[in-house]
């Protein structure tokens, strides 16, 4: 299997590495958000959707095994070629003339994809070690929606949280897009509205994890 | 003779050789507005040989933008700021009275300074060498027409074929990459019936050379096609991703 090794390691493998598992954790994403919506049917519809979940908690493992491994790839392989890009220039140029000719989005991938794997860091201690590892919520019914409600009305905590997924709206707006042409679909016919579906699809996604936390910290009233 | 002549303050980049640092120096150059960017350069050329000194080592050959040749980086852009031509068509009069020029060489590992503006752009070469040709059998002449071609078919390749190597796409790309370069080189074979049988080998082989050389990687960032003198599109990068996807997959080479 050299000949696959030699792909995947080469400039356009890289890039496929990146787009493949890119769009696996934009598919990820999509689940997550829709899965959190339950958070404004209150308590009951948020701890029933976590329940629900438990119940196939093999299965759960499995794919957070295989989660894990996607974010993994894409985090090496996109500091692997943020790193060998910066050697192909050794010497920059005294001028930039960067903003003429392409987007803010594009050129700062490295540095949102870093902010949002600190808050990826920090959300998984949070959120996802309280719900599997606390053994607090088993007892509790509710404990669940009392864990979000708590951590999202920490204003440190939902600011931080509001503005890595500002952040990985500007990650997935040059992603979503940049997906599609690694992998060779770009067709004058459909890329444009790729591109526009990419910046709708990250607005989106922005706006909706944002909302979590806005909701709580101004305009829950529970505690 | 049109307009009033331009006071330009020039910040050039000046390097003695491939191994010596090198530094701007600054120039101070009235112009004619008709002047080109390179007439401008010969005119301060000689006017640094009539004081003795040494004159700016850069490179032109055709000036009707076509050879690909010239290339500098002007105030941060390969080419200058006007888009879709070469160094040796921007004149003079895209500039103002009083403007700094900040004049760079292309900059990239993989195109080393020679001297002054001059980059050492061979890799080119080499990556044509490795699959930018056709192995074409001898005989009789084919008959015109012998074999078809649909006319948007022969219109992209030409389109892929329109570029002329200047290398402005490697000195636009926040990664030095050659992707649009080897991209359009790859498509202007691939989509004719001509270039078909060597497909996978010819992609394959000029990728790795690429990818040898040092050239980054594209993170399609597109600054490529918005520097290129030729306007070759961003497409043609993504049908050479198709063309390595389907070689790597298909060709019975297991070894590069």
């Amino acid at each position: 299997m050299g000949w696959l090794s030699e792909a995947l390691g080469s400039s356009i493998g890289k890039k496929f590495v990146m787009a493949f598992t890119g769009i696996g954790l934009i598919l990820f994403l999509i689940f997550h958000l829709v899965g959190n919506l339950t958070l404004y049917g209150g308590p009951e519809a948020f701890n029933g959707y976590v329940h629900t979940l438990d119940i196939v908690k093999p299965i759960i493992r499995v794919i957070e095994v295989g989660l894990g491994l996607v974010f993994i790839f894409h985090i090496y392989n996109g500091i692997k070629l943020w790193w060998e890009n910066k050697k192909a220039r050794p010497n920059d140029y005294k001028i930039s003339g960067k903003s003429k000719n392409s987007t803010l989005f594009s050129r700062t991938m490295i540095q949102t994809g870093s902010i949002v794997f600190i808050f990826l860091v920090l959300h998984l201690a949070t959120f996802w070690w309280l719900f599997n590892f606390s053994g607090e919520p088993h007892e509790k019914g509710d404990a669940y929606y009392a864990i979000v409600v708590e951590w999202f009305q920490i204003e440190w905590y939902a600011i931080f949280y509001v503005i890595a997924v500002i952040l990985l709206g500007f990650h997935l707006n040059h992603g979503f897009q940049s997906a599609f042409q690694t992998f060779g679909w770009n067709h004058k016919k459909y890329f444009q509205f790729i591109q526009k579906f990419g910046t709708a699809f990250a607005v989106i996604m922005a706006l909706g994890f944002a909302s979590f936390p806005i909701y709580f910290l101004f305009f829950y009233g529970g505690n | 003779m049109s307009g009033k002549h331009l006071n330009l303050k020039l910040k050039i980049w000046r390097q003695s050789g491939p191994q010596t640092a090198g530094s701007f120096v600054d120039y101070q150059i009235e112009v004619s507005p008709d002047d080109s960017f390179l007439e401008m350069l010969d005119e301060l050329n000689n006017k640094l040989e009539s004081e003795g000194k040494e004159p700016i080592a850069f490179e032109s050959d055709c000036r009707e933008g076509i050879c690909g040749t010239c290339g500098l980086v002007i105030n941060g852009q390969p080419h200058g700021p006007i888009p879709k031509i070469a160094t040796c068509q921007l004149h003079m009069r895209n500039f103002n009275n009083g403007d700094t020029i900040w004049i760079e060489p292309f900059r990239a590992k993989a195109f080393p300074v020679l001297k002054d503006l001059i980059v050492d752009r061979s890799g080119f070469d080499e990556i044509m060498n490795a699959g930018g040709f056709i192995s074409v059998n001898t005989g009789g002449v084919p008959d015109a027409n012998d074999i078809l071609i649909p006319k948007e078919v022969a219109s992209e390749s030409m389109d892929a074929a329109a570029c002329i190597g200047c290398g402005a796409c490697v000195a636009a790309c926040k990664n030095a990459s050659a992707m649009l370069f080897v991209s359009a080189k790859v498509s202007q074979f691939a989509l004719l019936p001509q270039g078909k049988p060597e497909r996978f080998r010819r992609v394959e082989k000029m990728v790795k050379v690429m990818d040898d050389l040092g050239f980054g990687s594209c993170t399609n960032t597109y600054a490529c096609e918005a520097e290129c003198p030729k306007g070759i599109s961003i497409r043609n990068i993504a049908r050479m991703n198709r063309e390595y996807f389907l070689a790597k997959v298909k060709s019975k080479e297991l070894e590069v």
